[in-house]
């Protein structure tokens, strides 16, 4: 039977607010790591030289091409066998960042290549080197492109990140397990952490819907229709990556 | 002032620039006409090495552009002293390229500010004045988007001329406007001509090339087949297929 007196009381239950926040946390962490590693590999993957590309495409294909759940787990249990000793929260940190770097690069790169090559081109007319024509002119115009797909992995890592509960970091859901094995009220208790990540991912919505009308304002309506086609396309791209 | 030497460029198997010469003295108008695919535009991109050609070289003022000399052969010159040496050549597209990201003064202020490091208040002058040469200093605010064909075109040259350029290169600057526009544009080139700036223009506009131009060339099959004043070459072309390309764009049968 469904007992709301359990459910509202673990509604506003401390602990798993806090693991709620845990949560949070370690998203933002690993989003960090992960826009770090993705820009950095997508630079490298725009590059004209074999040797530099090369591994950021290696990079890219090992880790879109296993589960983050084995990663974590390597990184945790496996990697000590190694010497290699990191703590749980480094661990997921690491693996969640990691991984979410794969997938931001293949996004970021999306984005760089949409810009006009007639932008670039221009650039370097009036004497801007490469690095300044990416930081000046092409970036700020992809990063107009990338935004929403951008905040849909984010959404998606608020989701992912339960996965650290399996190498026993006691965030949202793993909270949710230990409460579970003393109060057997499992429905209950699993409907209170799904409205949690509910109430995270719907928060985001809001912030990313801002985000994103910040960063068009200089757009006119002719242009706005030919953003979107190709922010359809990315966010296809960034649907693959949820369903994963 | 600048100065090309036997340009080969090649895409893939398809030999577009078959051993291009040319020198434009200080303050010359040089107009290259020709038939879509005849490599003027490509010719014109290899003077600021936007297309670096395979064989040859360009000097600006004497200087050796995007080459140097190495061991034992030219070897390309590092992207830092390539941009140092574009700085003296300005550029205007076809599709006008202007950083859509960006208003009217911030595009002219772009180069200076972030390649000239000059002051943003300096920059934000030069810039008005120059919004004002080409007839815009309204538009100072306005994004591309917001902006006619004919508009953008304009902040186009003037964001070239920021860079106080020793030679500016036009490629089909009007060919992509609407045609009561293209008059603006021209008059603003017609301008600067008048003002002493060396130009190299690729253009369809005959009749402009006859008013502006104190030397035009034929190109075909990447060859200048043909070059001389205005007078010489728009009345009197010695040249078979100048004679015939010149009645296509005249419209004449």
């Amino acid at each position: 039977m469904w007992d709301w007196q359990t459910f509202f009381h673990y509604l506003h239950s401390l602990y798993l607010i806090e693991g709620a926040g845990l949560s949070l946390a370690l998203s933002i962490g690993a989003m960090v790591i992960g826009l770090a590693c993705g820009l950095l590999a997508a630079l490298m993957r725009m590059s004209r030289h074999r040797l530099i590309r090369q591994p950021a495409s290696f990079y890219v294909w090992l880790f879109r091409g296993t589960p983050v759940l084995v990663q974590l787990i390597i990184i945790y249990t496996g990697l000590p066998q190694l010497g290699i000793k990191l703590g749980v929260i480094s661990s997921a940190l690491l693996g969640l960042g990691v991984n979410e770097g794969a997938y931001l690069a293949e996004i970021i790169r999306a984005g760089v290549s949409a810009v006009p090559r007639g932008q670039f081109e221009a650039a370097r007319a009036i004497g801007m080197t490469r690095t300044t024509t990416m930081r000046v002119v092409v970036m700020p115009q992809a990063l107009r492109i990338i935004i929403p797909p951008l905040g849909n992995a984010f959404n998606g890592l608020m989701k992912t990140s339960s996965l650290a509960s399996v190498i026993s970091m006691e965030e949202l859901l793993r909270r949710t397990e230990l409460l579970i094995q003393v109060q057997f009220k499992v429905l209950e208790i699993f409907i209170v952490a799904a409205l949690y990540y509910l109430l995270m991912t719907t928060l985001w919505g809001f912030v990313q819907h801002r985000l994103e009308a910040h960063f068009s304002r200089s757009v006119t309506a002719s242009s706005r229709s030919r953003d979107k086609a190709q922010q359809i396309d990315l966010a296809g791209a960034v649907l693959t990556h949820d369903a994963t | 002032m600048v100065e090309a030497q036997g340009i080969h460029k090649y895409f893939g198997h398809n030999h577009v620039l078959r051993g291009v010469d040319l020198m434009v003295r200080k303050g010359e108008v040089v107009v290259i006409i020709g038939p879509s695919g005849s490599g003027k535009s490509t010719f014109l991109r290899t003077i600021n090495h936007l297309d670096v050609p395979d064989k040859g070289w360009v000097r600006i003022d004497g200087e050796l552009l995007g080459l140097r000399a190495g061991a034992t052969d030219m070897v390309a010159v590092s992207d830092a002293t390539l941009s140092e040496q574009r700085r003296q050549v300005g550029m205007v597209f076809q599709q006008f390229n202007l950083f859509s990201h960006m208003t009217a003064l911030d595009n002219v202020m772009a180069g200076p500010v972030q390649v000239l490091r000059t002051a943003r208040r300096t920059a934000a002058n030069d810039a008005r004045r120059l919004l004002a040469l080409v007839g815009l200093e309204d538009k100072a605010a306005s994004y591309p988007e917001q902006l006619s064909g004919g508009q953008q075109q304009r902040v186009a040259i003037a964001r070239a001329l920021a860079m106080h350029p020793k030679v500016m290169l036009f490629d089909e600057p009007t060919s992509s406007l609407d045609p009561e526009m293209v008059h603006e544009v021209l008059q603003v080139m017609l301008d600067l001509s008048q003002q002493g700036m060396t130009m190299i223009i690729v253009t369809h506009e005959i009749q402009f090339a006859a008013k502006a131009a104190n030397r035009i060339l034929f190109m075909e099959d990447g060859n200048i087949v043909e070059q001389g004043t205005p007078t010489e070459l728009v009345n009197n072309p010695r040249n078979e297929r100048t004679q015939k390309f010149l009645r296509l764009v005249t419209g004449g049968f």
